[in-house]
Parts: C-alpha cells; structure tokens; sequence
C-alpha cells in the first residue's frame, strides 16, 4: 500500500479523468431531502456535510432485483439466455463510508458460500471503490464496535482522509486502486507525513462482539427477542437499507412462451419469508424473525462464515419506522 | 402525564388490563412502549412529539392476547380505531383507551360513540407539509404529475413500512402476497412500485383517516401518504363522508346509490 | 413508424357477460362495421373488473381501455355495476393524482339490444386515442429491468 498526497485541485482534475474515462459514477447526491448514490458527472453534485446515506451501496454488487437468465420457448425446445458477465459497466463508488467498503466483504461471503455466484462477483469485479474517512459520526454509528473503524481500510480501493486545506491523505490500497490512480498520475503528490488519525471522528466502542458473541450462543430461547421485538411492525426497511442483509427471492416474469427470472431483494423480518407452502411458518412470529435478524448477523455468520454481518453503519436504526435501534439493543443483550 | 402512568399502574395492577401500549422517550423522538407492569408503565409519556399511530398493534392477536388491553392514543389513532370498530377488528368489551387532552386531563373512552363525540371537535386539516406538497402536486400538469410520481417511484424498494404501519391494513394475506396469480411483481420497479401504491389507496377508499402512519414509516421519504390522503378529500363529496370521522353506515365501496355521479360514463 | 402512417392504438375492452358482450355480439349480428384495434375480455360482471387488470394492460402495451357493462338497475347481479361505478370514481381520482392519463379509460354502459352503440363506442374511443397518440410514457418504464431507470439513467 502507497499513500500519497492529493490537492483540492488534484482532487477535481482526478474525478474528472475518471468520469472521462468513460467509467459509471456513484456518488452521494443530495436530492429529495434524502442522501443517495446517484450517478454523477460533476464532483459539484457531490453531498458535503453529512453523517450517512439513507441507502448503501449494496445495490451496486447485488442490485434489487435482476435478472438472472431469460428463455424463450418454441417448437418444443427452450432457448436460453444466461446472464452475461460483460454486460456490467466498470463502475466507480465515489465517497463510500468505510463501513459501507466494509460491508462487501460479508456480501461476498455469503454469495460465495457453497458456490461461486456468477452475478455478484462480476459486479465485484467490475466495481472500484474510493472510500473517504469518517469526520463525522452520530448516535446511531458504532463501526468500533464492529471491528471497523471510521479510517477502516477493508473493502476500499483508494481511500481519501480529508485535510483542512481541501487536498487530502491518498491510501492506495489495491491494485484496482493503483489504476485509478493511473488515470491521472501526476495530481498524486510525495506524501506529507500528516497523521491520519488526526482527521478521523473519535467513536469509543460501545460492546464487545466476543461478550455478545457469547451471550448469544445461549441465548436462542430467551425472552429478550420478544421483550425487544413487541414494537417491530414487520417491514423490510431495516434489511433494505443495510449494506451486508442479502436475503432474495427468486421470481419469474413469464408472459406467453417468453420469461425470465429475476432475483430481488427480500427480508427475514417479513412474514411471507419463511412460509411453506404447506401453511406451516418456522418463524411464525415476529420476535422470531427479530432472532434470526441479529443472531444471523452476530452469531451464525461469524462461526460459518467468519466474518460479522454487521459493519455498524446503524443505517437500519435511523430507517426504521419504530425506533429498534440496534446498537441499543446489542449493548442491551452485551450487559445481561 | 404523571396521571397516566399512575393510572396506567393503576389498571395494570388490579387486573383491568394485562396490557397498556403507549409511548416511551426513544433514540431522537418517542417510540412505542409495551407495558406489561407498572414498573415499566412508570416510563409512559404523553405529548405533541408522539406520532405514532398505535392502533396498528391492536389488531395484532400475537401481541395484544385474548384479554382486555389498554391504548394511549393520540387524535389519529382514535379516528383509526373508530374505523377499526367500524369494520369489526376490535371490541369494545376488549379495549381501554386512555389519552391526555389538551387541557392536560386525562380521558378514557371504551365505546365507538364516546371516541366521536370527542374526535368532532378536531377537524381533520392538512397539515404545513400536506398543504405545501400537495398544492405542488394539484399545481402540475398531468404529465408533470406523472414524472413526479415516477421519480418518487424509482426509490421504493418494496420494504412495504407503508403498509406495516398503517393500522388498516390487517390482512393477513395481502395482495402483494397472492402469487397465483402474481398481482403485483414482487422486485422494485417504477411500475411494480406504482401498482402497488395505487393498489394501496384502491384498498383505502372510505377507509383511510389520514393519520400519516405510512408516509412517516417510509425510509426513503416518498410522500405516499399523500396519495391516500387525496383521495379521501377527493372522495368525501363524493361519496357523503367526513375526512377522517368513521361513520358506522358501511364502507364507501361496499355501498353505493343510485345517483352516484357517472358523468365520465359514455 | 413514419408520420404519414395512420397509428393503430391498441385498445382492451373489459365487458360484462350479460350485456355488453351481448351488446357486441349484436353488432356482429347486424353487421355493423366497427375498428378492429379492440380486444374483448370477457367478466361475469363489471363487479368483477378488478382495476389492476386495467393497470396490467397499460403496462403490457395497451394505448387505451375501455370498460362497459349493463345500465344502472340493468344489472345480472342486481348491484354489481353501481359497486363498480363507485370502485371506478375512486380509481379514476387515483389513476389522475399519479399522474396517469385518465383519458385512455373509457367507461361505458352498453345494453345487449345496443349494438350500435357498441359500435359507436369503439369507434369514437379508437378516434380518441389516436388523437392522443401511443401511450409510450408507460410503457417505457414498465419493463425497466433493462433499462436502469432506477439508476436515474433513463
């Protein structure tokens, strides 16, 4: 890894090479009152001054729904037309939160667990990610807790730490990021020996994940989860928004001999998830559904596939309609 | 409010109840509370920042039991447990409702005719953010009102926080859930999107009372509440009614007249 | 599809069993010649005319619908027409508030001795969404997945 120093104007000249290299831009965009990743052609429709996006970026490596093949019948025969890794532009993820880079690798682990998943990987691939620091936070953020860190490195490419004078700390950390940088070279200057950690939002720890890893492991059948859950109302808002929930649903869009089946976004926490088609719901009740969300995130990806499902972005304590704050429920569970 | 958690205690103590459902201080504005006993009853709030409409917990068996259970309800959530009595989702027999007026009194209503000769008095307005984005909306041309929608549209992902929130929407099985055939496609998609809201306010005519619930739920801010809420002004004249007071003379598209206007009919 | 071709809208009529569809039988009947840009979908009733059909139509091409049924107090059913009128009154408030051209939903009641006027009925609502031309604003954001509107990328 190489870090290196980036004016303001260095800044501008690079984001312009980018988008002139013909590459798609996802930056934050302030519109509607709401932060998002849009595409963008101008580093001036960039968001400043703000702690989080409503959405993460999931949905540039696992989009909400696409389509997985499509077939069209005739005579007899089916013809297939199976996804196509080169369809997917390069794209670039301008201004990623470092718990949102760090939210890939979860992703990744669990669209790879028993076999290679074609789609998500080629967006993987095909994804770079400049991330920038964090020097902002508020109540809901506990990426410390988390093994993250508002200068986390895990999942970026290139990240930025923001200076007073408008330039910036450049850590190029992968080789996807050396090509970024090799799109405009001469903007990245000798590195100016400033301390990093400097310029990042200061966020003690707030539980242990070893403490709530061991409380969990005993705690499948207590009464937390329904004391916890009584006000959840069912919705997906919470899994939606959460940069490493990855649960789908399969669907298939047929009309006459032609179709294609489509994988969406989908949610633990609705009813309809777990239902048989016999009538019987292994997760019957909310408090259930509330269970498989945390332990799934905290307990069952750690021991299979070794990696924590929660990057403590808290996107899903400020989206939800009924308060279920997650980090207060966590610390809750962390001091029983 | 010291009132209504003593009498909250109170009810919880000598067996009136087994449960009240309120209000309790949460991460920025208050949250719903489940009290089980007075200790946690001693946690109860009451005020302007509430906005919660609870009454969509009181059709929930799985939370609220078989005994009788106690509600603190604001102004919105009595006009949506008025519509639930309307449709036989509640019963009096099992249901308290406890609010705080604006004198500051505390008040408890048992039966349908007691909530609305109390909820009269408020008239249903459109509040700062209903006016200002609605007249917006009723200032555009149709195609403007189209695109409009089509971008709100785009954001939706289909969590569907607008119809868990909504206290009328009980079904068990909601449409979205039918898939043979598949009504509404299940992934996000402007038109998928649309179908599903437009289908949402078919299912609200004459039912909705405006509390708002489903717009404050959206995580993604599309002001959806304000699809049902013109509607029910534009059905009001229409079919006899008054926004946001239930009357027990039958649903608007259960019932019909005679001389319902048909001058759109060739 | 050049200017000086005349545009053929596509055009669903959901209609009643009992009249209606009596209705345009009549019209085959007594030979009177009507537009051929209609495709009839037969219902027990208007009653029974769910309005997301309508939608779904839209979305898989149609430039226009119409939706015909018996008179009031002409009902099979007694009441399903005025059910369904007051069903229609509420989803056309809904259809215009997202912004959704009302005009291509013409309504209609069409009695089994009216086979003129089913005639007439086609061919002036054929008239009048030729004048309002294809209905592309729907139709191009209805099958989005290939086309990343969700990306604002239109």
């Amino acid at each position: 890894m190489e870090t290196k120093y980036i004016s303001k104007s260095g800044i501008e000249q690079w984001f312009k090479s980018i988008v002139d290299s013909g590459k798609r831009v996802y930056a934050p965009v302030n519109s509607r009152d709401q932060i998002e990743f849009k595409r963008v052609k101008n580093l001036s429709e960039v968001a400043d001054e703000y702690v989080q996006t409503t959405q993460s970026i999931k949905a540039s490596v696992y989009p909400k729904a696409e389509v997985l093949f499509s077939y069209e019948k005739e005579h007899g025969k089916v013809h297939l037309t199976d996804f196509n890794p080169d369809s997917i532009p390069e794209t670039v993820l301008w201004k990623v939160h470092p718990c949102d880079a760090a939210g890939f690798k979860p992703l990744s682990a669990i669209f790879n667990w028993d076999s290679p998943d074609k789609l998500h990987n080629a967006h993987v691939q095909k994804t770079s990610v400049i991330s920038f620091s964090c020097a902002m936070a508020d109540e809901s953020c506990f990426c410390t807790s988390v093994n993250g860190s508002p200068g986390n490195l895990a999942g970026s490419d290139i990240q930025l730490t923001m200076l007073p004078d408008g330039g910036a700390i450049a850590e190029i950390v992968t080789p996807k990021g050396e090509a970024l940088v090799a799109l405009s070279p001469t903007v990245f200057e000798a590195d100016k020996g400033e301390d990093k950690t400097k310029y990042l939002v200061d966020l003690p720890a707030r539980f242990s994940l070893e403490e709530v890893n061991a409380k969990l492991n005993k705690a499948f059948n207590s009464t937390v989860w329904k004391e916890q859950s009584e006000r959840c109302i069912g919705c997906g808002a919470c899994a939606f928004v959460c940069p490493t929930c990855a649960c789908f649903d399969i669907q298939e869009d047929v009309h006459g001999s032609t179709g294609r089946r489509i994988r969406c976004w989908d949610a633990c926490g609705f009813g309809l998830f777990t239902l048989h088609t016999s009538g019987h719901n292994p997760r019957e009740h909310q408090s259930q559904r509330w269970r498989q969300r945390l332990l799934h995130k905290f307990s069952y990806m750690p021991a299979r596939l070794n990696v924590v499902g929660c990057t403590g972005c808290g996107r899903c304590s400020r989206a939800c309609p009924v308060d279920m704050n997650i980090l207060e429920h966590i610390t809750s569970i962390a001091e029983q | 409010m010291e009132k209504l958690r003593e009498r909250a205690a109170a009810i919880l103590a000598d067996g009136t109840v087994s449960l009240v459902i309120g209000y309790e201080e949460g991460t920025k504005r208050p949250r719903p509370l489940f009290c089980h006993d007075g200790e946690s009853a001693r946690k109860l709030i009451f005020d302007s920042r509430c906005f919660h409409n609870l009454a969509v917990y009181l059709t929930k068996k799985e939370l609220v039991g078989n005994g009788r259970f106690a509600v603190t309800a604001t102004i919105s959530t009595l006009r949506s447990i008025m519509q639930l009595y309307v449709e036989n989702q509640l019963s009096e027999d099992k249901l308290l409702i406890l609010t705080v007026d604006l004198s500051g009194t505390l008040r408890e209503f048992v039966t349908f005719d007691e909530i609305s000769a109390y909820v009269e008095q408020f008239e249903l307005k459109r509040s700062e953010r209903e006016q200002a984005i609605l007249t917006r909306i009723e200032g555009m041309t149709r195609e403007e009102r189209w695109n409009f929608w089509q971008e709100e549209m785009s954001h939706c992902f289909k969590c569907y926080a607008c119809r868990s929130a909504c206290p009328l929407c009980y079904c068990t099985k909601c449409v979205v859930e039918v898939n043979r055939p598949q009504w509404i496609n299940p992934w996000p998609a402007p038109v998928a999107n649309m179908e599903w809201h437009i289908n949402r306010a078919m299912h609200m005519v004459g039912r909705c009372t405006a509390c708002g619930a489903c717009g404050d739920a959206c995580p993604v801010g599309i002001p959806i509440d304000l699809i049902t809420r013109k509607m029910m002004e534009d059905m009001a004249p229409e079919f006899g009614y008054i926004p946001g007071l239930p009357v027990k003379k039958g649903n608007a598209l259960s019932t019909w007249k005679l001389d319902d206007r048909e001058q759109f009919i060739r | 599809m050049s200017s000086e071709e005349i545009f053929e809208p596509k055009i669903v009529a959901f209609v009643c069993n009992w009249c209606t569809y009596a209705g345009a039988d009549l019209t085959g009947t007594s030979r009177l010649k009507y537009a051929t840009n209609v495709k009839i979908v037969r219902f027990p009733c208007t009653g029974r005319i769910d309005f997301l059909l309508l939608l779904k139509s839209f979305a898989q091409g149609a430039d226009g619908i119409i939706v015909s049924g018996c008179h009031p107090n002409d009902c099979h059913y007694t009441s399903g027409n005025f059910h369904a009128r007051r069903r229609w009154i509420a989803f056309r408030s809904i259809l215009d508030m997202m912004g959704v051209d009302v005009r291509r939903v013409q309504y209609s009641w069409v009695s089994a001795a009216e086979g003129s006027k089913w005639a007439d009925l086609v061919n002036n609502t054929v008239a009048d969404i030729r004048a309002l031309g294809p209905y592309t604003d729907y139709q191009k954001v209805a099958d989005y997945l290939e086309k990343e509107v969700q990306d604002g990328e239109a």
